[in-house]
């Protein structure tokens, strides 16, 4: 099970990641969107855990992006956004069950990545 | 007072004390006044002046015919009465004329002669014969008159001048009222005779009885002296003196009004010609003019009446109406309430938004961060003295210091909502407020500049006021620009006591009768997509407050570009300049 991260907060992703690793999950990070890219380059990931809000290209942008060249990616969206608006955006693209506002559970993120993996 | 409580319209003490310089426009008791005012004169006016000139024409148009009435009466009967003498004068002459001299002196001739005259005319009593020297030589009637002498007596005098002669009523020897009528003839020799006969005033008295006057009218005789020849029916019996003046002499008929103990008379009155006779003709006005009085007050209530409902119904339509206004408007004042109370719960809430995302990534990290020292201490045994440890606790503590900067910039606008004038850098201000919107402006790839020329002095100004007029200005240029814009904010020095701050965006632009209006609240070009169109109403407004003024350029498709002109040192509330806009 391999899990890309994308956020442009970099102490979030790299943290996240150790953690995600820590407990058996195999996870790398990227802190914009032509890196998210650059990676999947080289290798694919099962699941992506994409920040909503990022400058020049947003989650919403990378996602589509990223199903062009990997279809089978199952999609996680973060945000640090609480307007119900953003809010409805998001939901609608991954679905309700897979947009996580942070600050994020460690254990609720494992499930859902679990849980995205089954669909 | 109770009832007024009762009745009293909810606008009658209504103040509305923001209601600024055009505070007249809200007085509704003014309104309603004008509106009371205007309709009822305008109702009332022309209802009053038909009124009164239909009264007044009706009231000369009675008074006239009550003139013409009388005028026709008096000539009328006038005429009767000169027939009347006329007639027996005229007899007298024909008994003359078929008579010689001695055959009127034999008294059986001159007693046939007196019975055929009260068969034919009636009115006659007695008949006489006097000669040029004054003396009765023949008499026929009821008294002993054979052989008096008139020769000294003012009707002999005056039958030597005209010929003829009627006299006064008078009392006379035999104590009844009658009159003389006598005619001269002359004779050879330039001697003369005279005839005369006298006649009952019975006669003359049932024809003025018969004459049937309006108005509790009076018809009778006076003569020159004002001594009534005539019984009349106010005035006294005859020979009494009667109390009005004797009218001058008129050769008509003439009608004039008069008052007999505060009693309006009208009086006509004729003078009958060869005669010492007037006759007059007496009226009450007020009887004469009842009916018009009746109708006239029938008139005054339907007036009155009129006037009543009319007023009434004005003052209920313009209370109706008024009300209705007052209603309106503090419906719309509600309705501006709300919008402005939505409004700023809007704001709240993109500002709440904005500060849950700026302060939910460094608690992310926060959260990560202490996820991890916590992981590494259940999950790994050997961390004991790791320098990662003290690298995870920096992260911690700088993540901290992130938030307790975004929260310090949230205080620093809160603190300042209620604030005075105070002395402040223009400079930082501006960068506070971009300090809010730099991150959005990083993911939309939106360049921001802030170019200050190098005298700016600190100003006197209201921070709180400049922070809500630059974040309005500056989410303006946000929401009209596509990403990857361009927001450019100059701060220059134009005058000794102004500085101007320009906001340039490159968004849509502002069409030129739209610019025109921007100003104006409720307008909005963004309705469907949470504009309430108050925005730079209240920008304007806060501008004002500060003793600023606000100019705008744009052209569509390239931009928009607000000056504002702040003064040094603000001036008393109320001197503010005022905007001007052009199209560029």
């Amino acid at each position: 099970m391999k899990v890309l991260l994308v956020d442009d907060e970099k102490e979030l992703v790299t943290t996240l990641a150790e953690r995600l690793n820590l407990r058996g999950v195999e996870a790398q990070w990227a802190t914009s969107a032509e890196e998210a890219l650059n990676r999947l380059q080289t290798e694919s990931f099962d699941v992506a855990v994409l920040d909503v809000k990022m400058p020049k290209v947003d989650g919403l942008l990378l996602k589509k992006q990223i199903q062009e060249r990997c279809p089978a990616t199952k999609f996680i969206f973060v945000t640090g956004h609480g307007s119900s608006l953003d809010f409805e955006t998001g939901a609608s693209e991954v679905g309700r069950d897979y947009y996580l506002v942070k600050p994020l559970k460690i254990e609720v993120l494992i499930a859902k990545i679990k849980e995205a993996l089954q669909r | 007072m109770r009832l007024w409580s009762i009745i009293k319209p909810a606008f009658w003490d209504h103040e509305d004390i923001a209601a600024g310089p055009r505070k007249h426009l809200f007085n509704f008791r003014r309104i309603w006044r004008m509106s009371v005012i205007l309709t009822a004169g305008v109702a009332l006016a022309p209802l009053v002046f038909m009124i009164l000139v239909d009264y007044n024409v009706s009231q000369r148009a009675i008074e006239a015919e009550i003139n013409y009435q009388t005028s026709r009466l008096v000539s009328n009967t006038r005429r009767s009465i000169s027939f009347f003498l006329a007639e027996r004068q005229s007899a007298l002459n024909f008994i003359d004329k078929d008579n010689t001299y001695p055959a009127l002196g034999n008294p059986q001739r001159l007693a046939a002669l007196l019975e055929n005259l009260k068969k034919g005319f009636g009115g006659f009593t007695d008949i006489g014969v006097i000669d040029h020297t004054g003396l009765q030589h023949a008499y026929v009637g009821p008294y002993q008159l054979t052989g008096i002498n008139y020769s000294e007596q003012d009707w002999f005098k005056e039958v030597l001048g005209s010929g003829m002669h009627v006299s006064e009523v008078f009392l006379g020897v035999r104590q009844q009222p009658h009159l003389v009528v006598a005619v001269k003839h002359d004779l050879a020799g330039g001697t003369f005779y005279i005839l005369r006969a006298s006649i009952d005033t019975q006669k003359f008295n049932d024809l003025l009885a018969e004459v049937e006057v309006s108005g509790k009218g009076d018809l009778f005789l006076v003569n020159h002296e004002g001594v009534l020849q005539t019984p009349s029916r106010f005035f006294g019996a005859a020979l009494e003196q009667m109390p009005l003046t004797v009218p001058k002499f008129a050769d008509k008929t003439t009608v004039y009004e008069t008052a007999f103990q505060d009693q309006p008379l009208v009086v006509g009155y004729a003078y009958i010609q060869n005669t010492p006779y007037i006759l007059m003709a007496v009226k009450q006005k007020k009887a004469l003019m009842k009916p018009w009085t009746e109708t006239r007050m029938k008139l005054i209530w339907f007036l009155g009446i009129s006037v009543t409902a009319i007023l009434l119904v004005i003052l209920g339509v313009s209370t109706y109406l008024v009300s209705q206004i007052y209603e309106a408007d503090h419906k719309r004042v509600m309705a501006l309430h709300q919008v402005e109370y939505a409004n700023k719960m809007a704001s709240l809430g993109r500002l709440s938004a904005g500060v849950a995302h700026e302060i939910n990534n460094p608690l992310a990290i926060i959260n990560e961060k202490a996820g991890l020292i916590r992981d590494l201490f259940t999950l790994k045994r050997d961390y004991a003295e790791d320098p990662k440890l003290l690298g995870l606790a920096d992260a911690i503590v700088y993540s901290v210091e992130r938030c307790a900067k975004i929260t310090q910039r949230l205080l620093g606008f809160a603190r300042h909502v209620d604030s005075k004038p105070q002395l402040l850098d223009i400079v930082e201000v501006i960068h506070e407020v971009l300090g809010f919107l730099g991150k959005e402006a990083e993911y939309r790839s939106i360049t921001l500049s802030v170019d200050v020329a190098p005298d700016i002095p600190q100003i006197e100004s209201d921070r709180g006021r400049l922070q809500e007029i630059f974040l309005n200005l500056i989410n303006n240029s946000f929401a009209a620009m596509n990403d990857g814009g361009r927001l450019a904010i100059t701060v220059g020095r134009p005058e000794t006591d102004f500085i101007s701050a320009t906001v340039a965006d490159s968004g849509c632009g502002i069409s030129e009768p739209d610019l025109k209006r921007i100003f104006e609240p409720f307008f909005s070009t963004k309705t469907g997509k949470g504009g309430t169109g108050l925005g730079l109403s209240i920008t304007y407004g806060l501008i004002q407050e500060l003793g600023g003024s606000v100019s705008v350029q744009s052209a569509v498709g390239k931009g928009t570009e607000f000056t504002l002109r702040l003064p040094v040192r603000m001036k008393p509330s109320g001197e503010s300049e005022n905007e001007s806009t052009t199209g560029g």
